[in-house]
């Protein structure tokens, strides 16, 4: 019987299931279902620059792992003969023929006038690039001995596509390299001041009173001293004599454990409102240890909150260990981070003769702006009202 | 009004003596103390060394005695602006800072107008033309001076400055003025110096304080209140200027707390780099030479600042929010 044909009165002989208005299509059902971390993804796909940001950053930390392959050169080779050589422009056509990428040779002279190393480009000589070839020696993660590389320079020939610095090391394989320190210490700074934030802002946030007030006045404390001399004094603590490794674990603590504030903060006032919540209470009625309600009930409900406030210290720590490795108080040689490489551009010569030695600023800003445009997108897909 | 000032000063004591503590263990942590280190470079070198002055100085600073005394000792000393003793310069911390306190005073205060003079225009104007063209690329430009290390910006303007306008390279005057007393001409060549660090130290807040000034004054914007004053026939310029900027800067307002050792960080590595007489180049040489007073006393100025600044934004606020001052709380 067609719908129309029946009487306003008709009721059906059929048995009523009363779920039936409540049956769902798969579509709304997997959205209704979704976990909350599967939402935020959503949330987040939708954001493009942070989904950008997130391949960026991706890809430089699964650099890291191959840096020695990816680097032309090994970061502590010298080439004596050219020192302060400018960076080389990698071509594709010489004599209006395509062969492939190559570079031009230098050639030098010594200008005796002023004293200068003067290199020019040496367009009759075409250095083609190797792909997947040998060529300098270096040990794998400190582990293995290898000479692989994915490019390197034509046989006596030179590839310095970022140039070189004072002792003729190449500049690019540096940058390479020191992004392992560089993309590190904020993360390992990150760790640190995560676990501070979570346990002290926990504290205040679960217990409130008097511990409240006397964690709140800290973390004001902390936070109206002006961080980078308050690092600077204490990586002036760590002893001259300390290993360069140990020196590094140091200074990721140093930044940790002032930028933990924050995060402290974040979880305190989160804490406070959700301790108020139902599911606390009857948590607590049954008898569950604090430190059972805040790991188990009271966190995951805002990590993903707490995720982006982290995203967003990071870029502050990585300007940190920059900034205090170009005073010569962070990491010194031979460890290479990129503030170390920008420690040697620190008088207006080099920005007057050598500027290529201020490259090393390039990715650092590349990965502050990263970090910065993903805990955005992370921010807003972690807020559940937009 | 005035119960509000009384309250927040009395804050400020505890949260000073705090500062003071934090500050003494830090310069007490290093290993060894600045004589020890001193004779063994006197005597590595084969000099004779002065132990009766070495040990009147020990004396005179209570190096033999338990820590917490040497702590009393120091803090009583500030008290009565007796900086201490800077054993690299073997003079009294007063007398090698010289200007620099105030030097470091007028930078960051410049810095602070600067910071208030260009985010304020620029965050009404992205606010009110939100999504076109110039609020992304003030946004973009906001976003490079964030990522920008302010060191390396320094050095940069430093050597465009020089080519292109004839800036002598750093410091804040030039050079004759270095040791002539205070005169309009000296005063005149500090303020045509200090537009390069003011503008490096200030360019991170700037931006930061753009994005907030935009994002507030953009959820004012969309309140109810705009849209009546708006069908009620108020001129634009009007219904945004009476009600929904008041209603944005009062985070501009509290946010001078965070401003401020933002700045402080800032210059002291711009200070270094542009080699500026101000606390930065000589609190690093104090730090990497152990003179411990001297960097203490200038850890604590630094911090001192700031607490002083947030002091003065507090009242700011209160006079520009009559609800702060009735629920009496404090802002931050």
């Amino acid at each position: 019987m067609l719908a129309a044909d029946r009487s306003p009165h008709f009721a059906s002989t059929e048995p009523f299931d009363p779920y039936s208005t409540e049956v769902m299509t798969a579509a709304q059902e997997r959205y209704y279902m979704a976990s909350q971390w599967r939402m935020m993804w959503w949330k987040l796909k939708r954001h493009r620059i942070a989904v950008l940001s997130g391949a960026v950053l991706l890809a430089m930390y699964l650099s890291i792992t191959v840096s020695e392959i990816l680097a032309p050169y090994n970061y502590q080779s010298r080439h004596a003969d050219f020192i302060f050589a400018p960076p080389q422009t990698v071509h594709l056509f010489h004599d209006g023929q395509f062969i492939g990428p190559f570079v031009y040779g230098y050639n030098y002279h010594l200008d005796m006038r002023n004293l200068r190393r003067v290199y020019t480009e040496d367009s009759g000589k075409p250095e083609a690039i190797r792909f997947f070839c040998h060529g300098d020696r270096y040990a794998f993660w400190g582990l293995f001995e290898g000479d692989l590389h994915l490019a390197c320079p034509a046989k006596d020939g030179t590839l310095f596509v970022l140039g070189t610095d004072r002792l003729g090391r190449d500049l690019l394989s540096r940058i390479l390299y020191g992004a392992r320190i560089s993309l590190t210490v904020g993360l390992i700074g990150v760790a640190i001041s995560f676990t501070l934030g979570i346990v002290i802002g926990g504290i205040a946030g679960y217990y409130g009173g008097w511990v409240d007030i006397l964690i709140q006045r800290l973390i004001e404390i902390i936070q109206s001293f002006p961080h980078l001399p308050l690092w600077m004094a204490l990586s002036a603590i760590l002893p001259v004599t300390w290993s360069p490794i140990l020196i590094y674990f140091g200074i990721t603590l140093i930044l940790g454990m002032i930028e933990w504030t924050h995060l402290g903060r974040a979880v305190r006032s989160k804490l406070l409102a959700l301790r108020e919540e139902d599911f606390c209470t009857a948590a607590m009625l049954m008898g569950a240890k604090p430190s059972r309600i805040i790991g188990r009930h009271l966190l995951p409900s805002f990590m993903s909150h707490l995720i982006a406030t982290a995203t967003l210290t990071i870029p502050s720590m990585i300007l940190g260990e920059t900034a205090l490795s170009f005073l010569g108080l962070g990491l010194r040689p031979p460890i290479t981070s990129w503030g170390v490489l920008l420690n040697e551009a620190q008088n207006i010569n080099v920005v007057a003769l050598y500027p290529w030695l201020m490259l090393p600023v390039v990715p650092v800003i590349i990965m502050v702006l990263a970090f910065n445009f993903l805990g955005d997108g992370l921010r807003d897909a972690a807020d559940p009202y937009r | 009004m005035l119960g509000y000032i009384v309250q927040r000063l009395l804050i400020m004591i505890p949260t000073l003596i705090a500062i003071s503590i934090i500050v003494f263990v830090i310069i007490k942590l290093p290993p060894g103390d600045y004589f020890s280190t001193y004779i063994a470079e006197l005597q590595s070198q084969g000099e004779a060394v002065d132990l009766q002055k070495i040990a009147f100085l020990k004396a005179q600073y209570g190096f033999d005695k338990p820590i917490w005394e040497q702590y009393l000792y120091w803090v009583g000393g500030l008290l009565r602006g007796d900086l201490g003793y800077s054993f690299a310069y073997n003079l009294p911390v007063r007398d090698v800072v010289g200007d620099r306190l105030f030097l470091t005073v007028v930078v960051s205060v410049a810095t602070v107008i600067f910071t208030y003079v260009v985010a304020f225009p620029i965050g009404i104007y992205s606010a009110t033309h939100q999504y076109s063209w110039s609020d992304h690329s003030l946004t973009f430009i906001g976003f490079l001076g964030l990522a920008t290390p302010n060191f390396l910006l320094a050095l940069v303007l430093l050597y465009l400055a020089n080519v292109y306008l004839g800036l002598s390279i750093g410091g804040l005057m030039d050079p004759h003025y270095l040791d002539a007393p205070w005169s309009v001409a000296k005063a005149l060549s500090v303020l045509s110096h200090l537009w390069i660090p003011v503008i490096v130290i200030g360019l991170s807040g700037t931006a930061g304080m753009i994005r907030r000034l935009r994002a507030n004054l953009l959820d004012e914007l969309q309140k109810q209140y705009v849209t009546t004053a708006r069908a009620k026939g108020v001129p634009p310029f009007r219904a945004l200027m009476k009600y929904p900027l008041r209603m944005a800067l009062n985070p501009f307002i509290s946010d001078i707390g965070s401003l401020l050792p933002h700045i402080i960080s800032g210059a002291a590595v711009v200070s270094v780099v542009l080699s500026l007489p101000t606390t930065g180049p000589m609190l690093l040489e104090a730090l990497r030479g152990q003179d411990m007073y001297l960097a203490g006393s200038f850890l604590m100025f630094l911090a001192a600042l700031t607490v002083i600044g947030m002091f003065i934004s507090d009242l700011a606020l209160a006079a520009l929010d009559p609800r702060i001052r009735l629920s009496g709380g404090v802002t931050r």
